[in-house]
């Protein structure tokens, strides 16, 4: 270990001793005036994002090997910490509202953004372990954190005992990898697997309940059953966070891991991820019709937005398609975070302190009562469902681009389709918002208004203007996958 | 006495399916909660096993390592998850997660 190695790890290290050292200080700041402690987590997230900018483009390994920094790496982290430091606005309010305002919640904000980060730069299963964990176990803290509500504690319970199902499938899935190629590194399994062909029956079953595992974090059908209890248990700016985040740290560990250890093993995963996007996609947008809950509806909205984004991994298999792949991917998973971040936002400013105002009814009229509001809420919708000329669209149109020239057209096809049925339960809300008459109360607080008006802007500035991040997301390679 | 590397792994396949079916088919949150458990260590036990098979080679490490990172992992989650366990039944007097289900679409 050298200070190389210490210096590629230091946005992580920055958040993660800030973390600890938020919980003493915490212990200092008197219970009305917590929002200190909101406003110092904010400053770690800076701290660590100005300190992540200025590693853009370097490509290293540290640890030997353990972590890898990447243009992927870089990109993802800049994301998380955008979304954290959203989350923190978002919660600024919300927490004091609901009674729930307490120092530790921002501890365990940045300890959740920790195992993002590390998610996004591991380079080997071992961490990618230890990240899974190290982001789940502060979130089923985080979804119960309105105890003792019945309904937060009973979505954590529910988030607690499927992730640690989930977690067990990944640690034996690893066991397994680690019997058939003798090494957990994910560029050793490749050489290993490679030079010997050896046991490739413990290394698809090790790989497949890897998929499972990772599945279950980003919920895609069939392991999504825990999604719409918990978005709709959990504390509301908790599910903010956790749809975007979790969702994102999952893909990134997912990706990584399936593109640059398993190649060899494309042709029995691509078709096995290729039918779990499509029954997710197709069940994603099916069940939210149903739904009358603005928070069940944005779960399952974002069940479908999963299949939506694993989509790519099937393209992604395919070596001449894969770094237009990756792209998409990656300027999906931006286009997603800030459009449903917003959309959340405003969920967030419609929840009445104990607990109502989250029926799509309940917002009726709110055109006339917040036009501002109304008019971004249509917009998230309208980029939800992918229509031009929001980042939504943008983002479903590299990806379906991406899945049509891996020649997997009948998947793009379910994907068009299933985005014409999701169409009627997001135009829904535009309707409701609209042409319905009614006095809806929200709640104006300038945080977080301002992270409303900043996803809204972001919705529509990179949905006409989408070229420099897409140059970016561009550069972001797999160092594996680097020609 | 040395026991073959099959046996130790038959057995830690066998501990893993009894903790799935464990957690599938029993209602109350802690035996799911120790199924769960099983699962972990049957994997720490195909670990070692794999370890020890591959034994002089330095990779072998890797599977030690691990299994001490689980071990621990573990311990935290017992935290995290008996806390949630014992707050939901102050709440509700039971621990059946059949009952635990307010939310419903």
């Amino acid at each position: 270990m050298d200070t190389r190695d210490l210096i590629s790890i230091l946005p992580l290290l920055v958040l993660a001793g800030w973390a600890c050292l938020l919980l003493l200080i915490d212990l200092f700041v008197p219970r009305d005036r917590k929002s200190i402690t909101a406003i110092l987590a904010a400053i770690g997230i800076s701290v660590a994002l100005v300190i992540n900018l200025m590693q853009l483009g370097e490509v290293r390994q540290a640890f030997n090997g353990m972590i890898v920094l990447d243009g992927f790496a870089s990109l993802l982290i800049t994301l998380f910490l955008a979304v954290g430091l959203i989350a923190i606005a978002q919660a600024y309010d919300y927490i004091k509202r609901r009674g729930i305002e307490r120092g530790e919640y921002y501890s365990l904000l940045l300890f959740t953004l920790c195992g993002m980060l590390l998610m996004a730069t591991a380079g080997d299963l071992i961490v990618v372990f230890l990240a899974l964990e190290l982001l789940s176990i502060p979130l089923y803290v985080l979804a119960g954190f309105a105890r003792p509500q019945l309904e937060s504690e009973e979505a954590a319970i529910k988030y607690f005992l499927l992730g640690a199902f989930a977690s067990g499938f990944v640690v034996y899935g690893i066991a397994l990898i680690f019997g058939a190629t003798g090494t957990t590194a994910l560029d050793g399994i490749v050489a290993s697997f490679a030079a010997t062909q050896e046991n490739p029956v413990l290394l698809l079953v090790g790989s497949g309940m890897i998929l499972v595992g990772l599945g279950f974090k980003v919920a895609v059908v069939p392991f999504h059953m825990w999604t719409p209890d918990v978005y709709h248990g959990a504390p509301t700016a908790v599910t903010a966070f956790m749809s975007v985040g979790a969702k994102a740290g999952g893909f990134a560990a997912l990706l990584r891991v399936f593109l640059a250890a398993f190649p060899e093993l494309s042709a029995a995963w691509a078709p096995m991820a290729m039918w779990i996007a499509a029954l997710t996609m197709a069940w994603g947008n099916i069940a939210a019709i149903a739904q009358k809950n603005i928070k069940r509806m944005l779960a399952y909205s974002s069940i479908a937005h999963a299949g939506y984004i694993l989509m790519a991994l099937p393209a992604a298999a395919n070596p001449t398609v894969a770094p237009e792949a990756l792209r998409a991917v990656l300027f999906y998973l931006f286009g997603y975070a800030i459009t449903n971040l917003g959309a959340w936002g405003v969920v967030v400013a419609m929840e009445k302190a104990e607990g109502g105002g989250l029926a799509i009814e309940d917002y009726s009229g709110l055109s006339n009562r917040r036009p501002g509001f109304a008019l971004a809420m249509a917009l998230f919708m309208l980029s939800l469902t992918g229509m031009p000329p929001t980042v939504g669209f943008i983002g479903k149109f590299y990806i379906f681009r991406a899945v049509i020239d891996a020649d997997l057209i009948w998947l793009a096809l379910v994907g068009v389709i299933t985005s014409l049925i999701s169409a009627y339960y997001y135009l829904r809300v535009i309707v409701v918002m609209y042409m319905r008459s009614g006095e809806p109360e929200t709640r104006s607080e300038s945080w977080l208004n301002a992270t409303v008006w900043l996803t809204g802007l972001g919705t529509i500035v990179f949905g006409i203007v989408p070229g420099p991040l897409l140059a970016l997301a561009s550069q972001s390679w797999l160092s594996s996958l680097v020609p | 006495m040395n026991i073959a590397t099959d046996y130790i792994l038959a057995l830690s396949g066998v501990l893993f399916v009894i903790g799935v079916l464990g957690v599938l088919v029993r209602r109350n949150a802690i035996v799911i909660f120790m199924s769960i458990e099983l699962m972990l260590n049957s994997a720490n036990l195909a670990l070692i096993a794999f370890a020890r098979a591959m034994a002089p080679a330095a990779e072998a490490l890797r599977g030690h390592v691990l299994v001490f990172f689980v071990i621990a992992v573990a311990a935290a989650e017992v935290a995290v998850g008996l806390a949630l366990i014992v707050a939901i039944f102050r709440t509700k007097h039971s621990i059946d997660v059949d009952q635990v289900s307010s939310l419903q679409g």
